[in-house]
């Protein structure tokens, strides 16, 4: 039977000490060890202890008796040999306090050199990753036989043909809500038919583009970050590049190529869906027919918008897949480094994004206007 | 002699392949017991049975007598609380330093303060012979031997009375591992653990472990002292003990402690297997 852990004063009595018993474990002191470590601490002055009614022992148990002898063997001491052993254990603990960061007056100069150091450092890094793109790339177009091709395919399965669906319902819902506004705004005036023109441009010229890029920043740049660093955290880029696999050719040329190809056709898609969207909503609200919707849209919106669209989209991709690698390389071989990697790969691919979409806005701002 | 570890008629089926089929395994209080076994044969998903990570198809485990599949939630965390593990690839938590992985058991019982748990912690990394001045490395900046000496000290911690080590010795250079097989030798006499390790290395299983149990066609084919096993006519057995490799490390071990019924056997074993 095992009984709970006590302590008898009984210097009083012949050959007198504090005796303890019952079982000084883990699972016995748990819930009751600052009760028993207080109560100790008063006897912390006793030569004489009693330790062989301890059922139990261990280093836990051990330690709070350690703690009220103040770390020495008292003078007299009566307890088990196995029991014994455990107190010469606790007396080997290294009493040097572990090293502590410490903190300094240097260290907030030191911190902001840090910090200045390693926005260099990714700078550098960002240019060497493009001029190895570029350096692929080129290698690629002299022998595109040898090229990445399974590679290139499956990405594009992967972030263009999975998304179809999610850009889809995205994209409807967004051309429904868009029309609907607009139409709402256009009806006070009477100029119902201009809604084609407002739904149309925003689509097609800014909101298919953005759409999809920002749906495949999200899908797929975040997981091809995260793919980066869970090979690095398994040391599988380490071992391709022990093969004498050129790790940038095999896993970064064919994500850009793959997204430029992939974004645009998406582009074409979400504007399709959107469009039809807000084709049934028009005629919902205004009564616009199908017909009359098809037939104003190619005067409403020209050619150039198109090309336009499809062009931002090919750029996006490029960038969302350049942002993710970027980010998946510099991933650190542990869990919190993969995490943090793959938070600012989507925030700087989806930032990147919508910044080059105005650099865009301003730069064509001739472009793509019917002329009236 | 207490049962630490009961298992009792255990299926286990992924889809139509059965890994164990009734098998059968009682592990005593305060013995060291080697789980070894071909690969494929299931010894990983025992373990990962046996400690509740996985539910067996039939059949039930008992730990100190309490069966893991009827206990309520807190009892199965109290049991839990009794076991440690020292994972494979060690499993530290790679955000957290040495320091915080060995602590982090200590603090999540909420009942130890913070000078109480820094000489706990102390305490374990000593025992597994890692310098202070390493207590604030992060995992990723260890060596692979010392990975595994900190993942001990963390399963280690809670003082648990059961220790499961899974490969304790792979990866580790000989010498430390004859350290690891000292080590876990001291802290059962010191702490009366029962250990149960899945390996491979036959040194660490001759000098360390009591039993040896044998797991092969879906069921412990025998479990008993080495000299016992290795007198079993089994073919995986006479592969693997009485194979040059382990011929080696038996003949290693009987040229120092010699226990007498161990003369006969030697013979046995010389025979071609």
């Amino acid at each position: 039977m095992i009984h709970h852990p006590e302590i008898r004063d009984r210097r009083g009595e012949a050959g007198g000490a504090i005796a303890l018993a019952g079982a000084w474990d883990i699972r016995s002191l748990e819930s009751r060890s600052r009760q028993l470590g207080g109560e100790l601490a008063r006897y912390a002055g006793a030569e004489a202890w009693d330790l062989s009614g301890v059922q139990r022992l261990d280093h836990i148990g051990a330690l709070l008796i350690w703690r009220a002898w103040n770390r020495r063997k008292p003078a007299k001491l009566v307890a088990h040999p196995e029991h014994e052993a455990l107190f010469a254990d606790l007396a080997a603990i290294p009493q040097v306090a572990p090293e502590r960061r410490r903190i300094s007056l240097v260290e907030p100069v030191r911190s902001l050199g840090d910090g200045a150091a390693a926005i260099a450092g990714g700078f550098i890094d960002l240019v060497r990753l493009l001029g190895q793109v570029a350096l692929d790339l080129v290698a690629f177009a002299r022998a595109p036989a040898r090229g990445p091709w399974r590679e290139i395919s499956a990405t594009i399965y992967r972030a263009g043909v999975q998304a179809l669906g999610i850009t889809a319902l995205v994209g409807f819902l967004i051309g429904v809500v868009l029309a609907y506004l607009s139409g709402e705004q256009l009806k006070a005036y009477g100029a119902n038919v201009f809604v084609i023109n407002i739904v149309g441009i925003g689509i097609v010229r800014e909101l298919g583009p953005m759409l999809a890029a920002i749906l495949v920043a999200g899908r797929s740049g975040s997981a091809m970050t995260a793919q980066f660093g869970v090979m690095r955290v398994t040391e599988e880029i380490d071992a391709l590049a022990v093969m004498g696999i050129p790790v940038a050719m095999r896993l970064v040329l064919p994500k850009v190529i793959a997204l430029a190809v992939a974004v645009p056709l998406l582009v074409l898609w979400t504007n399709f869906v959107a469009l039809t969207g807000a084709m049934l909503s028009t005629k919902l609200q205004l009564g616009i027919g199908y017909r009359m919707f098809i037939d104003t849209l190619p005067h409403a919106v020209p050619i150039a918008n198109y090309w336009l669209g499809l062009g931002k989209g090919a750029v996006f991709g490029v960038l969302i897949a350049l942002v993710a690698c970027y980010f998946g390389l510099r991933i650190e071989p542990n869990t919190e480094s993969l995490g943090r990697g793959t938070t600012q790969s989507v925030v700087t691919a989806i930032t990147v994004v919508i910044i080059v979409d105005a650099i865009f806005a301003v730069m064509f701002s001739h472009v793509g206007f019917a002329s009236r | 002699m207490t049962a630490a570890i009961q298992v009792e008629k255990l299926w286990t089926q992924f889809g139509d392949a059965v890994v164990h089929r009734d098998l059968d395994l009682t592990i005593h209080a305060g013995e060291v017991v080697a789980l070894v076994g071909g690969s494929g044969s299931g010894k990983s998903t025992l373990l990962r049975e046996i400690l509740g990570l996985q539910r067996p198809t039939r059949g039930r485990v008992k730990i100190f007598g309490h069966s893991l599949h009827d206990a309520s939630e807190a009892e199965f965390h109290k049991l839990r609380k009794r076991m440690g593990v020292l994972f494979q690839g060690g499993a530290l938590y790679s955000a957290l330093s040495v320091y915080d992985n060995v602590a982090l058991p200590l603090r999540e019982l909420r009942c130890f303060d913070e000078d109480f748990i820094r000489d706990v912690v102390m305490l374990k990394l000593a025992m597994v012979d890692i310098q202070p001045a390493h207590a604030h490395k992060m995992p990723a900046e260890l060596s692979g031997g010392m990975v595994k000496r900190v993942a001990l000290g963390r399963a280690l911690a809670l003082d648990p009375e059961l220790l499961f080590l899974d490969e304790p010795t792979a990866g580790l250079d000989p010498d430390r591992s004859e350290s690891f097989v000292k080590l876990i030798e001291e802290l059962r006499h010191e702490l009366r653990l029962t250990v149960v390790m899945v390996t491979h290395d036959l040194d660490t299983i001759v000098s360390s472990a009591d039993r040896v149990a044998v797991l092969a066609d879906q069921q412990v084919v025998v479990i008993g002292p080495i000299e016992e096993v290795t007198r079993t006519r089994h073919p995986f057995i006479e592969s693997y003990f009485l194979g040059d490799r382990g011929r080696r490390a038996l003949a290693a071990f009987h040229q120092h402690p010699l226990p007498p019924a161990l003369d006969d056997e030697e013979e046995e074993a010389d025979e071609p297997g």
